[in-house]
């Protein structure tokens, strides 16, 4: 059974252009304000304190995603990726900048967006003490599918997932948390969206497990036409998966290409000439860089000097 | 005709899924029964004690019914209320709120979809909470009109569940107290609705407020309705019914702008999201 056969027509707007690019992000910017204290003093020192407050998560980011692409988006902890992935869910309102997917503005045409896209967040995120089935047929509604039809699939696309059919019917409080991801992974599915978002969709699942929902995830773009941008820290799945791959750093794009690019660009400042994984491209991109040789000897090794650098990150 | 099929399946997703909880969480539903049963007893006690308190013997038939009545709709009130707000406070806790948020269907039909089994829950609750106590007590029903009690219940509802939609608006900006911060709404209706009281009791400057609450006049029309027999098209009931429906017509409206505006902000400043 295919991702194509798995997944249902859900009356998709005639009028998409599917020539054009599918997400569109144009010099996005997101800041968060920390709460402020009850009792504020004024005085010296107060504009650095208040820029303090700030957050700024996503920084002046643009991309363009063809339709059919698979694109990576790949960072620390805290780099910005998911809030740049809830900014495409029309979950955030950016402060600047514009979002497009297919053209449809996310903030204008909210609505429109949301029946182009689903998404997979980091948590599996369900009413625990109801079954996948019955979480399942309440997304499936809300996407205006009807019901008899939906459980048919529900349960198909399950199965296909490696969920066994006396589970469906239990409540998923008692699922280990793959098996909840995997679930999460199969509602997103479901609703046949021709953008799919995956915010660390693999993250707790076993290897065997990763490898289902990525050859799903390969599918769902070669029967279903779907473009598909996924957040991850696993490199090799970035490399196996992802056309393009976007490093992400500080809330800013810092390098932009497919992998064989980015590895060869990485050879080139390092004046390799052995093979480059994709850590250390990922290294290179969002630390190396900064580890200076001053620190390494103030530090006493590269390992301890990165320690360093992340503890003054953290801090700041 | 697509539209309003797609928004028709979206209110019932949310009619189907508050009803699988309600099955999941039975436990829960006994014990709140049996908490708000308990709650109604001790009331209508006071008014099968009035005699002995004051000291003067006279009937305390009417007084019994007039408390159980009050318990009656205070828990209706309180269950169809809660039952609004909690759509949100229960997907916060379990995180569901973004995916919900997410679903490509107007605010409106989330909202009214969720309202709708509220409404159900409500009536049924009460219905057996009123079964129970009745059978405690020795109720003069002889001039009850049924028809009229169950008409003022579901025209309260429409004002109920906007001012429930109002404060649903707590739970969504501030996660951790926002349902008990919506308690305090309550506690004003408790207050100023002449539930256990006539209004005329309280203060000159209170009762202007007591005639913006709907379950005051939701209050006054069900005892015309069970102690007077009144039925729905006398003028009594009717001088009952127009300000509720006023207050429905403008209360859900309002009630879904004020979450919306709530949304946008939330969305605006990242509050959507439970941890963080």
């Amino acid at each position: 059974m295919s991702a194509h056969d798995l997944v249902l027509d859900t009356a998709l707007p005639k009028h998409i252009n599917t020539m054009q690019d599918a997400v569109v992000i144009d010099g996005v910017s997101k800041i968060f304000k920390k709460s402020r204290p009850l009792v504020r003093w004024s005085g010296k020192g107060q504009e650095v304190k208040e820029k303090k407050l700030e957050v700024r998560a996503v920084d002046n980011v643009s991309l363009v995603v063809k339709r059919r692409e698979i694109v990576g988006i790949l960072g620390a902890n805290g780099s910005g990726k998911s809030t740049l992935i809830r900014i495409l869910s029309t979950l955030l309102i950016p402060d600047s900048g514009h979002v497009s997917i297919f053209g449809y503005d996310v903030e204008k045409d909210e609505r429109m967006v949301q029946r182009l896209i689903n998404r997979v967040s980091v948590e599996a995120s369900f009413f625990k003490k109801l079954s996948p089935m019955e979480n399942l047929i309440y997304a499936a509604r809300l996407y205006n599918m009807p019901g008899p039809q939906a459980r048919i699939r529900i349960r198909e696309i399950l199965i296909r997932l490696g969920i066994q059919p006396e589970r469906i019917d239990r409540p998923l409080e008692n699922m280990s948390r793959g098996m909840q991801q995997k679930v999460a992974i199969a509602r997103a599915f479901l609703t046949a969206p021709i953008v799919l978002l995956l915010d660390e969709p693999t993250t707790g699942l076993d290897p065997r497990s990763k490898i289902d929902v990525q050859n799903f995830i390969r599918e769902l773009r070669e029967e279903h036409d779907a473009t598909i941008l996924i957040t991850t820290h696993d490199m090799d799945e970035a490399e196996a998966l992802c056309d393009r791959v976007a490093i992400i750093d500080q809330g800013r794009i810092i390098a932009l290409g497919t992998v064989e690019e980015l590895k060869y660009a990485v050879q080139e400042r390092m004046e390799r000439t052995t093979p480059i994984t994709m850590n250390e491209v990922f290294m290179h991109y969002t630390v190396a860089h900064l580890i200076t040789d001053a620190a390494i000897k103030q530090y006493g090794s590269w390992e301890k000097a990165f320690e360093a650098f992340e503890a003054d990150k953290e801090d700041e | 005709m697509f539209t309003l099929m797609h928004e028709g399946r979206a209110a019932y997703a949310f009619f189907e899924r508050n009803w699988n909880l309600t099955k999941r969480y039975w436990a829960w539903e006994v014990v709140w029964l049996v908490y708000n049963t308990v709650n109604a007893m001790s009331v209508t006690y006071i008014g099968a004690s009035a005699q002995i308190i004051t000291g003067i013997k006279f009937d305390t038939s009417s007084l019994i019914l007039y408390l159980l009545i009050g318990t009656t709709v205070w828990s209706y009130l309180s269950v169809t209320f809660e039952g609004v707000t909690d759509m949100v406070t229960f997907e916060r806790w379990e995180g569901t709120i973004e995916h919900t948020f997410m679903a490509p269907i107007s605010r409106f039909t989330h909202l009214v979809g969720s309202c709708w089994y509220a409404i159900a829950h409500g009536l049924l609750f009460t219905f057996l909470q009123l079964l129970i106590v009745s059978a405690f007590f020795h109720l003069d029903l002889s001039q009850a009109n049924y028809l009229t009690a169950v008409f003022m219940l579901l025209i309260g509802s429409i004002s109920f569940i906007g001012f429930g939609i109002g404060a649903s608006v707590l739970p969504l900006l501030y996660t951790e107290r926002g349902t008990q911060m919506s308690y305090i709404v309550r506690a004003i209706l408790l207050l100023v609705s002449g539930v256990y009281y006539p209004i005329e009791v309280l203060p000159a400057w209170m009762q202007p407020l007591a005639r913006i609450s709907p379950a005051t006049y939701v209050l006054d029309g069900l005892r015309a309705g069970l102690q007077h027999n009144k039925a729905i098209w006398s003028p009594e009931i009717w001088s009952y019914t127009w300000p509720l429906l006023i207050t429905g017509v403008v209360s859900v409206p309002l009630g879904v702008y004020i979450f919306g505006m709530a949304e946008r902000y939330a969305k605006r400043t990242g509050k959507l999201k439970r941890n963080g």
